[in-house]
């Protein structure tokens, strides 16, 4: 694959925002540009954006598994991510997550069979007033859900069970 | 008292340009390029006890002035990582105030001779950045940023950078090495980065909020701003309120307000949920040292001040006040904490690594009603051990609510005999 082909535009606009000899910083968006289409990373991605800004494959695996948010294994079409640390859990969020994994007769961690969601456990997301809240990470970006009950939380997923399905 | 921060609570549509400048909105920002010099904007900002909000408290104006002015170009960057457990303050800001957040950073760069700002946000305010994108390209279209701005010779551009999920980077020197697209691992100090910073050049780096105050500071004056709060701590600073109160959410109030005013107070906390009392209070989010309340009216009456805070053998950080209530168990609030800072540790130095790695496994032990006084020793030696061994603040913040949690709160660490 090449970024360049698919996105000529969103690579321009990346790269013109860093000076030359700062050309590296382009490495983390452009990451979450080749993780867009699949939700993750493909060793070709990475090959394609070594080159692109001259670094190697080594130092871009290394910020891949730095963070988060990035990932080289494909999971469900929507990553929803509940935050349960201390202030989240204090309103509730660790119940909220189990309640969820019953409805959803899944694991944190996995995936529903239809290959839509998967359930995940993750670090505060700054939105401790409105717990319990989680965010969807998927094909179009990060989007925060607050104030939450299993009950509005299934009507999120059904939402975006349908709206996958629409996309293919 | 009418807003300094939260404006738009009582401004509608404050983030709309029109809106904003009707306000008295950019116009500082105007008149500290076309009639003032730098040093003069970094005088007033020192002279009004502005102390950077991220959580260190800093004089913001002290900061500017350390600037090295031999080595070019200049950088000044915003640090939107808010990543701290219980806090939230900088997300309202950027996405209802937006416009007060960039004129602050972009009297900010004229202040210190950037004509490049970055706006590094964690990974996951992907929304805020599409906010910040829309209101950067709406200035320059009005003629607040871009090239020769006003007719001078001050150029500026403000760019958004996403982070990817990563505590540490709100540590500057680690901040700097994500926006270089490395791992976000801490740098040895000295040099600091008003020195060697972003690209090896000098770069200023401060708070969303920290910013956020700069314009009104100018347009009202240092003496204006120093007329609330306490000697100590100028101004005003938004309370982030979460955990067992009845209304938790941002409060911005003068420095030197009581915790039970916030907590109790109708129109913030409401009181405690259940009506239960305050066991409790992290001040500073998941970093902070334990204050001990259960119901003693002297803490619950302490001023919210750098200063005073400390007298309580804690420190207000940024201010982000985790309230815990009388049901809860502290030995359940630390296998919280350093869960997360295990998980956030960088791997760069070996006491936080391997502290936070094994504090996780004997806190899981320590939890359960067989705990033995082995591995309550245990705990806290790993945890002594690390305070002021490691890197950056990280490792230090890991054990706060370790030490002060196991030597104030014993009665949630008993071992059955």
């Amino acid at each position: 694959m090449s970024l360049e082909k698919t996105y000529p535009k969103e690579v321009k606009q990346i790269l013109a925002k860093y000076p030359p000899e700062g050309k590296r910083s382009a490495v983390m968006p452009l990451l979450f540009l080749a993780q867009r289409e699949e939700g993750y990373i493909t060793k070709a991605a990475i090959e394609d954006i070594a080159q692109l800004l001259d670094i190697t494959t080594t130092e871009i695996d290394a910020v891949i598994t730095f963070y988060t948010l990035y990932h080289q294994e494909k999971a469900g079409k929507y990553r929803v991510q509940v935050c349960n640390d201390l202030p989240c859990a204090l309103r509730g969020a660790d119940k909220f997550l189990e309640d969820l994994c019953e409805n959803l007769a899944i694991k944190v961690g996995e995936t529903t069979p239809d290959g839509a969601i998967t359930l995940e456990a993750v670090a505060c997301l700054a939105a401790c007033n409105n717990a319990p809240m989680f965010q969807t990470q998927g094909p179009d970006g990060i989007k925060y859900y607050e104030n939450m009950t299993v009950a509005k939380t299934m009507d999120v997923i059904q939402t975006l069970k349908h709206a996958g399905k629409e996309a293919e | 008292m009418a807003y300094v921060l939260l404006r738009h609570r009582e401004i509608p549509d404050l983030h709309k340009i029109d809106v904003y400048k009707k306000n008295g909105g950019l116009a500082a920002f105007k008149n500290a390029v076309t009639k003032m010099t730098p040093a003069e904007v970094i005088d007033v900002v020192k002279n009004s006890g502005l102390r950077g909000r991220g959580g260190a408290g800093f004089s913001t104006g002290m900061k500017w002035s350390f600037i090295d002015a031999k080595s070019w170009p200049h950088y000044i960057v915003a640090n939107a990582d808010e990543s701290e457990p219980g806090t939230f303050k900088d997300r309202e800001i950027m996405e209802s105030n937006p416009l007060q957040f960039l004129e602050g950073l972009a009297i900010g760069a004229y202040a210190v001779g950037a004509h490049t700002a970055y706006i590094y946000l964690r990974g996951e305010f992907w929304q805020v950045a599409d906010i910040l994108d829309a209101k950067i390209a709406e200035m320059e279209k009005a003629g607040y940023l871009g090239d020769n701005l006003f007719g001078t010779d001050f150029s500026l551009r403000i760019y958004t950078h996403l982070g990817a999920g990563a505590y540490i980077c709100g540590e500057e020197t680690a901040l700097l090495e994500s926006l270089e697209g490395k791992r976000g691992q801490p740098r040895v100090r000295p040099p600091f980065p008003p020195s060697v910073g972003l690209y090896n050049k000098p770069t200023i780096i401060n708070n969303v909020e920290t910013f956020t105050n700069v314009p009104m500071i100018l347009a009202n004056g240092a003496d204006w701003y120093k007329s609330m709060g306490t000697a100590d701590s100028a101004g005003v600073k938004i309370f982030s309120l979460s955990g067992r109160v009845r209304r938790p959410g941002n409060y911005e109030l003068p420095f030197g307000t009581t915790f039970r005013e916030l907590i109790y107070g109708e129109k913030y906390g409401a009181g405690v949920q259940d009506s239960r009392t305050v066991k409790a209070i992290m001040p500073a989010g998941a970093s902070s040292s334990m204050i001990v309340v259960n119901g003693d009216d002297k803490v619950l009456d302490t001023p919210m001040d750098y200063a005073s805070v400390r007298t309580l053998r804690a420190e207000l950080g940024s201010a982000s006040v985790i309230v815990l209530d009388d049901t809860v168990n502290i030995n359940w609030v630390i296998n919280k904490t350093i869960r997360f800072f295990k998980h956030e540790s960088c791997g760069k130095c070996t006491p936080c690594r391997e502290g936070t790695f094994w504090m996780n496994k004997i806190v899981q032990r320590v939890s359960g009603e067989d705990r033995t006084q082995k591995d309550l020793d245990l705990l806290m030696s790993v945890a002594k051990q690390m305070q002021g061994r490691c890197l950056c603040a990280l490792g230090d913040f890991s054990t706060m609510a370790v030490t002060t949690g196991m030597e104030r709160f014993p009665e949630d660490f008993q071992v059955k005999q």
